[in-house]
C-alpha cells in the first residue's frame, strides 16, 4: 500500500489573489520579510497494491480531475505504508 | 423549442433558469437531473448556477464528470445550443466544451450586484437580439469568476469573436481582458458569469437578459421550422 502525497498549486505565471491577500495579511502582522505567498492544495491519497505503474497512475488522476493544468501545477511524493 | 435545465446536487439557479424559459419567455422546459443519460428529446441545454458538489475540489470539476456531461458533450457536437451561466460555465469549461479556466475574484470578495456588459458579437445565436456594443445590465453572483487563458487561446478568441459579452465600466473580477462570456468555435455553446436568467423582467431590475433566450428561440426556429 502507498501513501501518496499530492501537492496542487497555482502555475507561477498565474496571479495567485489568495497568496496575496495572505502576504498582505503577514506584512500587516510586520513579517515583512516575506517575498511572495502561493497558496495550494494538499491531497493524500492511499492506493492500494497495484499492477498498474503508480507514477502512471497518479498522474492520470492529477490531470483528469485533482488539478486543472490550465492553471495549476501539481508536484507529489510517494511514500510505503507496510500494513500488518 | 423545449429546454433541458440541469440539475446538479448544488445548483440553485434552476428554478431562476426554469422561470425565465417557462415565464419571461414562454417556451417549454423541464428539469433533468444530472444522473440522466438521454438529452434527445430537447433542443436546448441550459447549466444553471450554484454550487454543483460544493465546489469542492475546484468550481465545477467533479460535475463535470456525472452522467449528463457525456450527453451535454454529444448535444454540443450536434450542434445544439448549450448555454452554461456561472457554475453553468465553470462547468463548461472543466469539461473542455470551452477553452481557459476560473480563478478566484481578483478582490477575493464574493460579488453580488447588478454589472454593466458590453455586446462585443451581435452576429451569435445567442445575441442575434442585441446591437453591436450595446450596453446591457445582468447581475453577476460569484467567487470565482476571474477567467483566465493562455495568449494562444485569448488571439484565438478574439480572431474568431468568441468574446461575446465584456465587462463594461469596471471589471468585477478581474478577470483577463475583461472577458464575460464566450462561445466555442462552433459558436454553439456560451459560457458566461453574469446571470440573463435574473435579468427577465423589469420588476428584477433589468430585463436586459431576456434577449439572450429569445435570441436562442429565433435561430432556433429559423433553422427548424418550416413556414408554408
Amino acid at each position: 500500500m502507498h501513501k501518496v502525497k499530492v501537492y496542487i498549486t497555482l502555475r507561477e505565471s498565474v496571479l495567485d489573489p489568495q497568496g496575496a491577500a495572505v502576504q498582505q495579511s503577514l506584512h500587516s502582522l510586520t513579517y515583512n520579510e516575506v517575498s511572495d505567498v502561493r497558496v495550494g492544495k494538499y491531497i493524500e491519497l492511499t492506493i492500494e497494491d497495484t499492477d498498474r505503474d503508480l507514477d502512471q497512475l497518479v498522474k492520470e488522476m492529477c490531470e483528469k480531475l485533482l488539478a486543472n493544468t490550465v492553471i495549476e501545477a501539481y508536484r507529489y511524493d510517494v511514500e510505503e505504508v507496510i500494513t500488518q | 423549442m423545449k429546454f433541458a435545465v440541469i440539475v446538479f446536487p448544488g445548483s440553485n439557479c434552476d428554478v431562476d433558469m426554469y422561470h425565465a424559459i417557462k415565464d419571461a419567455l414562454g417556451e417549454e422546459v423541464e428539469y433533468v437531473w444530472h444522473s440522466t443519460d438521454n438529452l434527445d428529446q430537447y433542443d436546448g441545454i441550459l447549466l444553471p448556477g450554484g454550487f454543483s458538489y460544493g465546489d469542492y475540489l475546484r468550481s465545477g470539476a467533479i460535475a463535470r464528470f456525472s452522467n449528463v456531461m457525456v450527453e451535454v458533450v454529444k448535444a454540443a457536437q450536434a450542434g445544439k445550443p448549450v448555454l452554461g451561466v456561472c457554475n453553468g460555465f465553470q462547468i463548461l469549461l472543466e469539461a473542455g466544451l470551452l477553452p481557459g479556466a476560473m480563478r478566484r475574484n481578483e478582490g477575493l470578495k464574493f460579488i453580488c450586484r447588478n454589472v454593466g456588459l458590453k455586446v462585443e458579437n451581435n452576429q451569435s445565436m445567442f445575441t442575434s437580439g442585441y446591437e453591436l456594443q450595446e450596453s446591457i445590465t445582468i447581475p453577476v453572483a460569484h467567487g470565482e469568476g476571474n477567467y483566465y487563458c493562455d495568449d494562444e487561446t485569448l488571439a484565438v478568441l478574439k480572431r474568431d469573436n468568441r468574446i461575446l459579452f465584456t465587462y463594461d465600466g469596471d471589471n468585477p473580477n478581474g478577470s483577463l481582458e475583461r472577458i464575460a462570456g464566450i462561445t466555442n468555435e462552433q459558436g454553439n455553446v456560451l459560457g458566461m458569469m453574469p446571470h440573463p436568467e435574473r435579468a427577465v423582467d423589469s420588476l428584477l431590475g433589468s430585463k436586459d437578459g431576456l434577449k439572450i433566450f429569445q435570441s436562442i428561440v429565433k435561430n432556433w426556429r429559423e433553422s427548424h421550422v418550416i413556414t408554408a
